[in-house]
């Protein structure tokens, strides 16, 4: 994560810190601030799906902090939360800091009454105290830290207020002793678990944790604990005690529910503490700035439109600002290779060069305006909260079709790119609606796509059309999938449903900074894929387009060329020679092999290989697109880009049936390796394949026969 | 028994009862949603499938189905 700063082995003493707390709170953001890293922040719970370790040096100390997922509670609802509570029970670490989110205590104390029980050192972070202030809420501190028991510092992530001093009241709650909180519970309970103390005590039971801490989590029914106790021979004798403590507890409680129970005494707690502690001045009764925006951006009639309007619009920016660069971009590649090309004496490798990786990867690098403005479009939606109000409207929706509300964010995420949007998936806790949604989320165009589209889009329709068109295959390709999670949903995976209840955050403005971050890493990865796998992949390509060399064919058009007398008749010969070369070469072979399977769908060879290159990865589409047509010879002086030949030698209907085809298939080698760990076992990558696949071919047959009756 | 899916918009009601299964409830009672919880309805999805209500300062979307198990009495 973090190459400049690391740590010194030898010197330093080490603390490892775990970070835990609500979702949304800033954990990772305060990782960020703390140690300069670039983890990812955004403002819609599920950001964080695994845990991630950063190290930094402050003063003596070594430090590795782990950004762990966000939880509500100990509940293992979800893939996410059992990842964080099985870190907390079962790993090595010396403290935790609980991130709070200071503006919303009563809810984040929640989780911290039940890291208090859980005997290991606490820091309390009272994070977005910015926010906090803004809103007149004033906490003090010094006072909670005496009531809880545990320190508790002051932070903003964002304005780095207090930083210094969490880390100092870390190393120094590390080298004394854990005092245990002060979390004190009803009457009732107390009762029970001085009786639990007291019978431990007695049998001398032994243990590392405090007597207290015992009685609390066997009372609460923990599954560690219940599973040590079950094993020592006091249990014969703990057992009915503890049957007759839970009895009374939840006869106090009117609930049959342990866990309930033990919730509501939290509650009961922190409400005590907040009244305590927090000061706010009379500002509640004003409605808030998110409570304004939701009214237009969920309301009910006009929500939606809003939600396509503002798609619409990033499609059509997508397009029209990305086109202006491309030209210059375009420009300089050629440029470049006339450059490069000219200094290369050697005939093969100067196409090897300037027709194989300069092309190659020129075609890749050209969509990076689109790109950007896709990227920052997606960083807009992910960091100003209003990603969970399109998941509120459109669950409804989504519902009828088979999936969760939730299932929106690993979907969207999907538009940016498909790995983490397979990570993202975690979110969901029901193991069918996590499949289904896995499966779908390839439907969901990824960035790497986005050249494909820009390229026929731009070749087949005039520029103000293009943003459209875009517009439509994004959409289109979004309802695909909503039609294959039906079918898989009243195939595959029947069952019954999740509940969904979400949280929806506050609205942010997204600092300028965050957005800055976020699109420089991820173009940067875009531009580095160009660089080192396009390049390699282009090269490739260019050998397989290559090789084996025809010498006959070479010396009779040669000598055809020779005796030719018009330059248009020679030119026409070159042409023809390099075409003849290209389909007997290794590419060529594959192309022509494959040529029968794709030939219902419209495509000739070449198009054929460009898909077959593009299950290694999008962009190798294109890619393979601007080898095989600058080699191909139809790229000449007058004519230079790949649009150009594009329009030229595909028809409309193959077109369409080629984006189909890019639209559903695989998105690429590395999302399949992530789905294929994501899903759990390598059948279902075999199901994805064979599934989208088909469903692929058949829009693409329905798509290319379609459009040649209408046209 | 009213339960909070027969709420209007902007009404404010206290949970009596959770009839929930133990993961749902598990899930309400980690958004803080428990006995005595006060509850106040602040919007419903285009279709009434989903509804957006407020608990303390949080604001949480849920399913009409998910809201029908939630016991609530007015104040
Ligand atoms: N105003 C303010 N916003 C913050 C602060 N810390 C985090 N945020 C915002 O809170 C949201 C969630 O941050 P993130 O680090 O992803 O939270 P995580 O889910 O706990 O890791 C982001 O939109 C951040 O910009 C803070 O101290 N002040
Ligand atoms: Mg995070």
């Amino acid at each position: 994560m973090n190459e400049d700063m690391k740590a010194c082995p030898i010197t330093a003493k080490h603390i490892k810190v775990a970070l835990v707390g609500q979702p949304n709170v800033g954990k990772s953001m305060l990782i960020n601030s703390v140690a300069n890293s670039h983890l990812h922040v955004g403002n819609f719970s599920g950001v964080t799906v695994d845990k991630t370790e950063v190290i930094f040096d402050y003063k003596d100390y070594s430090y590795t902090v782990v950004d762990l997922p966000g939880t509500y509670a100990f509940t293992d609802y979800t893939i996410e939360e059992r990842v964080t509570h099985d870190y907390l029970s079962a790993q090595e670490y010396d403290i935790i800091i609980n991130v709070v989110d200071s503006t919303n205590l009563e809810k984040n104390l929640q989780l911290t009454s039940e890291l208090l029980t859980m005997s290991k050192k606490v820091v309390i972070a009272l994070n977005m105290s910015d926010e906090a202030d803004r809103e007149n809420i004033q906490i003090d501190e010094n006072y909670m830290s005496e009531l809880i028991g545990v320190p508790c510092v002051k932070v903003s992530a964002v304005t780095k207020l207090g930083i210094e001093e969490l880390i100092e009241t870390v190393s120094l709650a590390n080298e004394t002793p854990n005092n245990g909180s002060k979390l004190i519970f009803s009457e009732a309970v107390e009762e029970e678990i001085a009786r639990l103390v007291w019978y431990l005590d007695k049998h001398k039971y032994e243990s590392v944790n405090s007597y207290r801490n015992i009685a609390i989590n066997i009372l609460k029914n923990n599954k560690r604990t219940y599973e040590k106790l079950h094993d020592n021979p006091i249990w014969t004798e703990l057992q009915p005690i503890l049957i007759d403590a839970s009895r009374h507890i939840e006869l106090h409680h009117d609930s049959d529910d342990i866990k309930e129970c033990f919730a509501e005494e939290y509650a009961s707690f922190n409400r005590g503490v907040v009244a305590e502690v927090v000061k706010s001045k009379l500002l509640e009764e004003k409605v808030t700035m998110t409570e304004k925006i939701d009214f237009i951006l969920i309301h009910p009639t006009l929500g939606i439109p809003i939600f396509l309007f503002l798609m619409w619009g990033l499609f059509q920016l997508t397009f029209e600002i990305g086109a202006i660069p491309m030209d210059y971009i375009d420009m300089f590649f050629s440029w470049f290779g006339n450059t490069i090309g000219s200094t290369i004496q050697n005939e093969d490798i100067r196409s090897l060069i300037v027709d194989g990786v300069i092309a190659g990867v020129g075609a890749v690098v050209l969509f990076v305006p689109n790109i950007i403005i896709l990227f920052i479009g997606i960083a807009l939606l992910e960091s100003t909260g209003y990603m969970s109000r399109v998941a509120f409207l459109l669950d409804g929706f989504f519902h009828k079709f088979g999936l969760h509300g939730q299932s929106f964010i690993p979907l969207v995420t999907g538009f940016g790119c498909s790995i983490p949007a397979y990570m993202s998936a975690r979110i969901l806790k029901n193991d069918r609606d996590r499949l289904l949604t896995l499966f779908i989320i390839g439907f969901m165009s990824c960035g790497a796509r986005l050249p494909v589209y820009v390229l026929f889009a731009g070749a087949f329709f005039s520029p103000e059309m293009a943003g459209n068109v875009l517009f439509i295959i994004y959409i289109s390709g979004a309802m695909f999938g909503l039609v294959a999670a039906k079918i898989l949903k009243l195939t595959a995976f029947k069952g019954v449903d999740e509940p969904f209840v979400m949280e929806m955050p506050k609205y942010r403005l997204p600092s300028v900074k965050l957005i800055w971050h976020t699109v420089l890493t991820k173009t940067m990865m875009y531009l580095k894929k160009a660089g080192t796998y396009i390049a390699a992949a282009s090269l490739l390509i260019w050998f397989l387009s290559n090789y084996p060399h025809n010498q006959e064919l070479e010396k009779e058009y040669n000598s055809k060329i020779e005796i030719a007398v018009s330059e248009d008749k020679k030119f026409v010969l070159q042409n023809q020679l390099a075409e003849g070369l290209l389909e007997q070469s290794y590419l060529g072979t594959i192309g022509k092999f494959s040529e029968p399977i794709f030939a219902p769908l419209g495509f000739d060879w070449k198009m054929s290989v460009a898909l077959q290159t593009g299950l290694a990865a999008k962009e190798v589409v294109v890619s393979t697109l601007g080898v095989l047509y600058a080699l191909g010879g139809d790229v000449d002086e007058s004519n230079s880009s790949l649009v150009n030949a594009i329009s030229k030698h595909i028809s409309l209907a193959s077109a369409i049936a080629f984006i189909i085809v890019v639209m559903i298939y695989l998105p690429c080698l590395a999302a399949s390796v992530v789905f294929t760990r994501e899903a759990g076992h390598i059948k279902y990558f075999f199901y994805l394949f064979m599934f989208t696949s088909i469903i692929a071919y058949v829009m693409a047959f329905l798509g290319y026969n379609i459009t040649l009756l209408v046209v | 028994m009213k339960t909070l899916k027969d709420c209007k918009k902007a009404c404010r009601v206290k949970v009596v009862k959770l009839n929930a299964d133990t993961d749902l409830k598990q899930r309400l009672i980690s958004f803080g949603i428990m006995k005595e919880t006060i509850i106040e309805v602040i919007e419903y999805s285009p279709t009434k499938s989903t509804i957006e209500i407020k608990v303390g300062k949080m604001k949480i979307a849920l399913r009409a189905n998910e809201a029908q198990k939630i016991e609530v009495e007015k104040i």
